[in-house]
């Protein structure tokens, strides 16, 4: 109880400096990507903070804890309730093939798969496409969206941030356990950790390759975004070579 | 005794050009494949010793890179207003420091697998990129990509691409960042700090 307090102080602590810092930082802003970067780098402070006493040390337990074949099977459990998802937004994308691709996944893995446990359809070589509500409004034209950080959530844009909402609200997982609203949180907040944990050896390639980490991190977020909107064929950035 | 010498030098000609003409996915898979063979077997790497993987790193990896093309691709526009001299250095800042963050990504390999995706090029292509995919159990299989050009000493890399993310142009505005504020002197101070300090933090490493 006491642990929990403290941790609740250091984050109340954290978010003042962080809104401090954020009137302080709100100088010069030039990358038309960032307009909001004063806020976004107190944000992104705020969750170096969290991050360090209590989203890692979560997902470092998480991994600690959970043998290597239990870990795969959550990651492919959830992998497969996002087919649900990758079905709906390639449709609307006008994708049709891949969508029904992912209908095909969908159903080979909830049942031959034991309920998603198991990806055997990429075994027969049914390729996953990761479609979500953010890319689809991107295809539908809102293709240039400012950058936002968010504590526990991450980078994401405007528009990611209204998609992933949207994306929330049609995960089944939301409504299976309505009951029980702390089963149905946590069933919500697994994934992220799931990500957080598969993301804890690229931080010290972070931590060392980065002239400043946030900046990195957000332009590998952006660039990340492109390449997945155009489905791993983004166009290309200038080349002075050339 | 002549004509054995000529015979010779026609073979390493011939054998030379032969190994200039590696297509360009043959090359990836071949260094791919031998680093991560030496990796497999070298206790002294898996254990993370640093001057052995850059030692590695040097011998098998380097040469098929274009750093200059890197840098500049990294840079951007503000490549053009670097002197030659200032250029240099930058390649050399940006070298460094590409090698040591990422040579030490292979002291975390384990049971990974490559899996080259299928390659075609067009007659007469320099450019190309070249696809693999890397497989671990219990992870989601992270996209790996090579961009390639054609040189007159065989095909370079000039670019990475992980998981959609190019570890080249994914500089290009903390570069900017510091042209602006300290212009390419800045730029080249600040790489240069920071490779100092990611020697000091190795040495403290080996110290303990």
């Amino acid at each position: 109880m006491t642990k929990l307090r403290m941790v609740m102080h250091r984050v109340a602590g954290l978010l003042a400096a962080g809104l401090l810092a954020s009137g302080g930082a709100a100088v010069a802003q030039d990358n038309p990507h960032d307009p909001m970067e004063g806020f976004n780098r107190a944000m992104f402070a705020v969750n170096e903070g969290l991050d360090k006493v209590a989203i890692k040390p979560v997902a470092q337990a998480y991994e600690f804890v959970t043998p290597l074949p239990v870990r795969a099977g959550v990651g492919d459990f959830f992998s497969n309730i996002a087919d649900i998802r990758n079905t709906l937004n390639n449709s609307l994308q006008g994708k049709f093939a891949d969508a029904a691709s992912d209908l095909g996944r969908l159903l080979i893995n909830s049942t031959v798969g034991i309920f998603g446990l198991f990806d055997v359809a990429s075994e027969l070589g049914l390729e996953k496409h990761d479609e979500d509500f953010g890319q689809t409004l991107a295809v539908w034209g809102w293709d240039d969206s400012s950058f936002l950080f968010w504590p526990v959530v991450g980078p994401r844009t405007v528009r990611d941030t209204g998609g992933l909402v949207v994306d929330i609200y049609s995960d089944p997982t939301w409504y299976t356990l309505n009951k029980s609203v702390a089963a149905r949180n946590s069933l919500v907040a697994l994934p992220f950790v799931d990500v957080r944990a598969s993301l804890l050896p690229a931080d010290k390639v972070v931590e060392e390759a980065a002239l400043d980490k946030y900046a990195y991190i957000r332009d590998a977020y952006l660039q990340r975004r492109q390449n997945q909107i155009f489905d791993g064929r983004p166009p290309r950035l200038e080349d002075v070579m050339d | 005794m002549m004509k054995k010498l000529i015979a010779l030098l026609f073979a390493t000609f011939f054998a030379s050009l032969a190994l200039a003409q590696e297509a360009p996915d043959a090359l990836v898979k071949r260094v791919t494949e031998e680093v991560l063979e030496i990796v497999r077997k070298d206790r002294d790497i898996q254990n993370g010793n640093t001057s052995r993987i850059l030692e590695l790193v040097d011998a098998k990896v380097i040469p098929n890179f274009n750093f200059p093309h890197m840098t500049a691709l990294a840079l951007g526009k503000d490549w053009r207003k670097a002197t030659p001299a200032q250029q240099k250095q930058l390649t050399a800042e940006f070298q460094t420091l590409l090698v040591r963050t990422y040579s030490n990504a292979l002291t975390s390999y384990k049971n990974q697998r490559v899996i080259y995706k299928q390659f075609k090029m067009k007659d007469g292509e320099t450019d190309v990129l070249v696809r693999t995919e890397v497989d671990e159990p219990g992870r989601k299989p992270v996209q790996l990509d090579y961009s390639l050009e054609k040189l007159d000493a065989g095909w370079k890399v000039y670019d990475v691409n992980v998981a959609g993310i190019s570890l080249v142009t994914n500089y290009r505005e903390q570069f900017a960042q510091e042209v602006r504020s300290g212009g390419i002197d800045g730029l080249i101070q600040s790489l240069a700090a920071k490779n100092k300090s990611l020697e000091g933090n190795l040495a403290k490493a080996a110290g303990k």
